[in-house]
């Protein structure tokens, strides 16, 4: 366990950044976050996700896989690719605050 | 600044020569799970597995309970009709209760994630197919020394 300060306040998070308690995280929080993982730039189509990955973490309590971001939130496996390079599944939870994605697919 | 430090040249591939949904459903998952870490993977279809990038056979991948021993069904009753219908019919509805994908969908979602796949030009000569006999998402048949030169410095995996 670790502390980590975002956007002027301390959070806690796990060895690899995750946020312990993703209530803890904050819209201003994800530029900053975003910056962490190479996504300069948070669009709208990054807030769709980050929105969706949020809302499936509270509904299911667990994070979303690529699959269901696809499948619910509609947004192509391709995109997310593009949205969040090389490993889109982590680095989509890790700006959304929630915990690292546990589903196999 | 990339903290998941994605500049890795981790390869990974994988031979797939099963074309039962026991076979190759194992090979899917990791392949998907290599992409999704932004390893560059690759996928080599051969024998059996060409009924997985084979338009008219993808769909229908089934399960046998004949000779595996695994699966709660006594051998002796195993090469019954229907056995194999209904031990396919179980297994798909096991796999869609996880909301993983059937054989298609599947290996759209690979291909869209940058998966490459490869047919082997063995088994195609064998089998009497050709290119337009496969899957979109597979990019060129090739011979096992063309694959030998894909999958050098890479982890491989024979299924």
């Amino acid at each position: 366990m670790a502390t980590e300060t975002l956007a002027g306040t301390e959070v806690q998070v796990d060895e690899e950044g995750f946020f312990v308690d993703p209530g803890t995280w904050t819209e201003e929080m994800a530029k900053e976050l975003a910056a962490h993982v190479g996504v300069d730039e948070l669009t709208e189509d990054h807030w769709t996700v980050i929105k969706f990955c949020r809302t499936d973490f509270e509904s299911k309590g667990e994070s979303p896989t690529l699959r269901r971001v696809s499948t619910e939130a509609g947004v192509p496996t391709k995109q997310l690719f593009q949205l969040f390079p090389k490993k889109p599944a982590k680095k989509m939870s890790y700006v959304a605050g929630v915990p690292k994605p546990k589903g196999c697919v | 600044m990339d903290k998941f430090d994605t500049e890795s040249d981790r390869k990974l591939c994988i031979i797939v020569s099963h074309g039962t949904l026991d076979g190759a459903y194992p090979s899917l998952i990791m392949a998907n799970a290599a992409a999704a870490e932004g390893i560059d993977t690759h996928l080599f279809f051969t024998f059996w597995g060409m009924d997985v990038i084979t338009k008219k056979k993808m769909g229908k991948l089934s399960v046998t309970p004949v000779g595996n021993t695994s699966m709660p069904i006594p051998q002796a009753l195993a090469p019954m009709p229907g056995m194999a219908t209904m031990s396919t019919k179980m297994m798909k509805k096991q796999i869609s209760d996880l909301d993983v994908p059937d054989v298609p969908e599947f290996m759209e979602m690979l291909s869209d994630m940058g998966v490459h796949m490869w047919a082997c030009r063995m088994s195609v000569d064998m089998m009497k197919l050709d290119k337009d006999d496969f899957f979109e998402g597979v990019e060129d048949i090739i011979s096992a020394g063309d694959f030998m030169e894909i999958n050098e410095g890479a982890q491989l995996l024979f299924t």
